[in-house]
């Protein structure tokens, strides 16, 4: 097992440690602008994860997955932040 | 992966372990704080640094493998372009719900009329 290997081991676990702490605030979160952070956080964590595993297997086609996953994220926090401050999200 | 330059190796490790490390404190911090707006503080800046950590050790893999990395160095712009935006707008959901803060009163203020 060489050093890389053994890197993304540590870092595969310590970052599905972040998710389930996210969804740890997810499900407890006082407000539902907590329940909003936790899902930023939660799919920020899973870019991580998903470019770490891409990196394990072998493959490219997880990158392209990482980077929707990304975008699809943005464009729930946005929305969904917008429809918590102004009552609507496209006016 | 066997015909790696050790360098490229040890430092990608590196990255690696360094963004994995600020995902986990910025999700601590965001279970273990006490009011909202700290919450949103502890993620925001260590999960940038996280990914962004994350993102560069496989950008690097990719570029000594001769494989032009456009989707790392896409998700890498864009993670950091968007995730201060997406905090400026929880921050301002937050303040436009009210929500309570722990912060003490500012002890510098001017004189108000």
């Amino acid at each position: 097992m060489n050093v890389l290997d053994l890197a993304l081991t540590i870092g595969i676990g310590a970052v599905t440690l972040t998710l389930l702490l996210c969804g740890w605030r997810l499900l407890l979160g006082p407000t539902v602008v907590d329940r909003v952070l936790a899902l930023d956080t939660l799919y920020l964590s899973l870019v991580a994860l998903v470019v770490m595993l891409g990196l394990r297997w072998q493959t490219t086609l997880l990158f392209e997955a990482a980077l929707i996953v990304a975008l699809l994220g943005f464009v729930g926090t946005v929305a969904l932040a917008r429809y918590l401050s102004r009552g609507d999200v496209v006016e | 992966m066997d015909t790696l330059n050790p360098v490229v190796e040890w430092l990608a490790a590196g990255l690696i372990l360094i963004g994995a490390f600020f995902l986990l404190v910025g999700a601590i911090g965001m279970v273990r704080l006490p009011d909202f707006y700290m919450r949103l503080h502890a993620p925001t800046k260590s999960s940038t640094l996280g990914v962004g950590g994350v993102l560069l050790a496989s950008l690097l893999l990719g570029w000594s493998q001769e494989r032009l990395a456009v989707a790392e160095l896409l998700i890498t712009l864009f993670v950091f372009v968007t995730a201060p935006v997406s905090a400026n707008l929880l921050a301002q959901a937050a303040l436009h719900l009210r929500l309570p803060s722990r912060a003490s009163e500012p002890t510098d203020l001017p004189p108000g009329p």
